[in-house]
């Protein structure tokens, strides 16, 4: 386990290096950065001093590693427009887009989950076929005309949710379905098949022959291990609704780090928008190599030699 | 004093395939004493396995079940609702199946599989329940039995295995185990090791066992009577010394004639075996069922000393040379006339 | 054959044609996505009015099953009077040339990187793994949101971004196909007579991944429309006046309240065909490859 865990760690490095030095180079896609950032009406002069500043008239290799050391003590520039660290501006904002996540992963497996464990149960009856219904309706809803449907009826018809802002709990219900609703369906199909495969499996029929009840037969041995690769999953699909957040956080104007990558982006801050890109990735990264190690400890096969 | 464990009449199953209903099991009744082991023996397909699941009401949720009489020493166990036969499974009957390396849970120790057994039926709990596991897996002859129990199936050979399954399914001391070909998927050196366990066991705790197996070996090993099964019927029943004695039924005949027997059968010579398959039993099976599997070995039942008395109201079941236990059973006219010449049968 | 063969072996020796037209979710699929190209391919003749045509006496008003409404403009104006049939009739050609510009683009790239991992192997293998795990841990819509604002948004672009960013899926789900088909006997025998490896790719393994390979087109295919509407929709995806659905969505939502079919209107047409994609996709894979459902 502890050199699976360290091959995982090594490879994780790599690519967190890797996507490094992408997200740094794609803002060089710009023929020039200083004026991208500037802006079309700025003087020569505001130019020349952004280029100064950021150094961007040295080789673009120097800049990288001038940056990549930076980041790696935590300093990732200065953004342009916000005129403060850039770190600082996406810590601020960090802990808003990861409630948002949570809830919304949450809403996702209580969802899905028991959908998917009760159409296993009973394949092609009415549930199944409801499932597997919602989960087809889910995947070809785009998540933005599905938010402002939502503000349409619950916020101005029904006047049960706020629409903008994050103060209450109930700011962040909205959101919390619609950023959540896009993962239920790959949740709900794998626990459906994953439940149909070990529902199927000897170790099941045996625990079925020693007459174990069927709530014990179903959650105790069924559903342990199934649920081993929706762990994964669920894992991957927290990381993916940081891209979603963008969206719903615009609409919803929750103050999150979503809300800040359309905010910089739009106004061409670059250092932010690289930032951003840095962190979002290195957190997909700790992420999927979290849900590897959360995968290898469930199953005792390879947990133990 | 024996005392019946299991009675069984007139079991069929059916079950709905693309093309019509299949015909597995075709009224077959079996009986089992305690402490007697019958043997079930027959080919792939034959519906063995498809009886002991029906015995434990296991049967997938497409096949249907009929059967005049079920009963479990003296509890009829034909009517009993789900919640009442999850009661007597792992309990009053147990059941081992033949795959000891996918039978186990692999998430979960051998301990907690098997404690889980004694506190569902016996509600017994923490250290006493695990004094009796481990009493239990020494008996299997697992020891050291303490780091066994922390252990998960996948550390654990095959052999070891299929001990876990034998002791868990002894836990609540069962009067029935129905074992469905438990020592195919071992080693031979294994095997022998397991069935002398099972012989062993069963003496102890005078348990009445079923042993599912297509090995004749293993049968004149361990049996004390012996079903032979073919196409969903059961075509000769008896004692196992009937059964190798005087084999009346062509199909038992053939089974016998494939096993090489050295110092019998001269090199260069073929082996024997059965020609043709197994028919398909879709739809409304009427024809014979063994056409086209007569061999060379079975024209010399006209040879074979044995006289047929026909059982009354049962068509084509015949006492064996006038034996009350000793049944053969032929699927239509046509085979029995093949077997037998007139003048060896007598009617009653 | 064996009583148990006939229990578990499903009969049906009925040609793909049948299969086709006998799965209900294909056939549904299929009906919209062909409505929807035709339409889009004889936009000019079908629709009523210039898409581009504004005239502010005629805006914001409501389609024909509303009071106000008139067969003039069946589905109504938007906020610079131009008329809503028309535009959704365009847009659904932005969305198709998008699907399918994305798909092709990222399907080649992907296929390709996939097919040489999983028949070469070794360091190829461990290179494309990286590569995909490397594409996987970046936020797609935050670096396609960057890439637009700093090049500029346009189809074209939208098209080459979402082209070059989804590849993933086609490369995983070819390498897989393509070692799964590479351990089979034909493919030894190929190299076995001596066949070129570049003949042996595109005789033996290809035909075979084809299955997967249109099941994973049609998925992506979907997944870009939906992309392209959300960034056309954040502003950072194809430019007005162009009537990119997701656009019109953007240019409707400030007015959502009191002319609600200005969102709801696209944002059906949007769900139809990316659903319509989807159930050809899912449909393809019962009928093709029902093991790899998931």
């Amino acid at each position: 386990m502890l050199y699976y865990t360290l091959k995982r760690l090594a490879l994780a490095a790599l690519v967190a290096l890797t996507v490094s030095f992408i997200s740094f180079g794609l803002l060089y896609l710009s023929s020039d950065p200083a004026i991208a950032m500037a802006g079309e009406t700025a003087s020569d002069a505001d130019i020349e001093a952004i280029r100064q500043l950021y150094g961007f008239d040295r080789p673009i290799l120097v800049q990288y590693f001038d940056w990549l050391q930076r980041a790696a003590a935590g300093d990732l520039g200065k953004s342009y427009y916000f005129r403060t660290d850039v770190s600082a501006l996406i810590g601020e904002r960090l802990p808003t887009t990861m409630t948002l996540g949570v809830c919304a992963i949450t809403f996702a497996i209580l969802l899905s989950v028991p959908l998917g464990v009760a159409a296993a149960i009973r394949p092609n009856s009415i549930i199944d076929r409801i499932a597997l219904f919602l989960s087809v309706m889910g995947q070809a809803l785009p998540s933005f005309w599905f938010a402002l449907m939502l503000i349409v009826f619950l916020s101005v018809s029904l006047r049960l949710l706020p629409t903008s802002g994050s103060d209450t709990w109930l700011h962040f219900v909205m959101p919390t379905v619609v950023l959540g609703y896009y993962a239920a369906p790959a949740i709900m199909r794998l626990t459906r098949t994953g439940m149909l495969e070990v529902l199927s499996t000897d170790y099941i029929r045996t625990a079925r022959a020693k007459g174990l009840r069927p709530p014990v037969v179903l959650f105790k041995h069924a559903l342990r291990n199934a649920i081993i690769p929706v762990v994964s999953l669920a894992a991957v699909q927290f990381g993916f609704m940081l891209g979603g957040s963008i969206v719903v956080e615009t609409i919803f104007a929750l103050h999150g780090a979503g809300f800040l990558a359309w905010e910089s982006i739009t106004r061409n801050d670059l250092p932010t928008v690289q930032g951003l890109i840095l962190v979002f990735s290195l957190f997909y990264i700790v992420l999927t190599f979290f849900a590897d190690l959360i995968n290898a400890w469930l199953d005792p096969r390879i947990r133990i030699k | 004093m024996s005392e019946r464990v299991l009675d069984v009449e007139n079991l069929s199953i059916k079950i709905p395939v693309i093309g019509g209903m299949l015909h597995a099991v075709d009224n077959i009744s079996l009986h089992v004493e305690r402490g007697e082991t019958l043997c079930i023996v027959g080919e792939s397909g034959c519906g063995k396995s498809l009886t002991s699941l029906a015995i434990m009401d296991l049967l997938p949720k497409k096949a249907i079940r009929t059967v005049d009489k079920m009963s479990l020493s003296d509890a009829d166990i034909l009517n009993f609702s789900e919640k009442q036969m999850s009661n007597v499974r792992g309990n009053k009957m147990g059941m081992i199946f033949q795959e000891p390396m996918s039978s186990l849970n692999p998430s979960f120790t051998v301990e907690n599989q098997m404690l889980e057994t004694l506190s569902r039926h016996r509600n017994i709990v923490g250290s006493k329940a695990k004094a009796l596991v481990v009493q239990m897996l020494e008996k299997v002859g697992i020891t050291p039995a303490e780091k066994r129990l922390r252990q998960y199936p996948h550390q654990l050979s095959g052999g070891l295995r299929q001990r876990v399954m034998i002791a868990m399914t002894l836990l609540c001391e069962p009067e029935l185990i129905i074992a469905d070909e438990p020592t195919t998927a071992l080693d031979v050196t294994i095997q022998a090791q397991i069935l002398k366990l099972m012989k062993d066991l069963q003496n102890d705790f005078n348990v009445g066992l079923i042993f599912i197996t297509h090995d004749l070996g293993v049968v004149a090993n361990i049996a004390d009577r012996v079903a032979v099964m073919y196409a969903g019927q059961i075509v000769e029943e008896g004692s196992v010394y009937d059964i190798f004695d005087s084999p009346s039924h062509p199909y038992t005949r053939g089974l016998l004639s494939c096993i090489p027997v050295p110092g019998k059968i001269k090199r260069g010579e073929p082996l024997g075996s059965i020609p043709g398959m197994v028919p398909s039993l879709v739809g409304d099976f009427s024809g014979c069922r063994f056409s086209g599997r007569w061999s060379v070995a079975d024209e010399q039942l006209e040879g074979a000393d044995i006289r047929l008395v026909a059982v009354p109201d049962e068509s084509n079941t015949f006492k064996v040379n006038g034996s009350e236990t000793h049944l053969v059973r032929f699927c239509c006219q046509d085979c029995l006339k093949k077997s037998y010449n007139s003048d060896r049968r007598k009617a009653n | 054959m064996s009583n148990e063969n006939i229990a578990t072996t499903a009969v049906t020796k009925a040609s793909i044609y049948t299969r086709f037209t006998g799965h209900q979710g294909v056939m549904i699929g299929a009906f919209i996505v062909i409505a929807i190209v035709v339409v889009a391919l004889f936009a000019p003749v079908l629709a009523p009015h210039d898409p581009y045509h504004q005239n502010l006496l005629t805006r914001l008003i409501p389609p024909v099953w509303d009071s106000r409404g008139s067969w003039e403009h069946v589905l109504g104006t938007d906020h610079l009077g131009r008329d809503y049939f028309s535009r959704l009739i365009y847009g659904a050609r932005i969305s198709l040339l998008i699907g399918f510009g994305a798909a092709l683009i990222s399907g080649l790239i992907g296929t390709i990187m996939g097919v040489m991992a999983g028949y070469f192997g070794g360091r190829v293998d461990m290179v494309v793994t990286f590569l995909i795990t490397v594409r996987l841990s970046m936020p797609v819509v935050l670096v396609a949101l960057a890439v637009v604002a700093i090049v500029g948004g346009s189809l074209q672009v939208v098209i080459s971004v979402l082209g070059l960013l989804l590849w993933d899926r086609f490369a995983v789900v070819m390498r897989s196909s393509t070692l799964q088909i590479r351990s089979m006997d034909y493919v030894a025998a190929a190299q076995a007579v001596g066949c070129s490896t570049k003949r042996i790719l595109m005789t033996e393994i290809m035909p075979n991944v084809v299955n997967n390979l249109i099941v994973i087109a049609t998925l992506e295919m979907a997944h870009a429309i939906i992309l392209e509407a959300a960034l056309s929709f954040l502003g950072l995806g194809v430019q007005p006046p162009l009537p990119s659905w997701g656009l019109m969505v953007s240019e409707g939502k400030d007015m959502m309240l009191f002319e609600p079919w200005l969102i709801t209107i696209p944002g059906v047409a949007l769900f139809l065909l990316v659903l319509a994609i989807n159930l050809m996709g899912d449909g393809v894979r019962d009928i093709t490859a029902p093991e790899n459902r998931n």
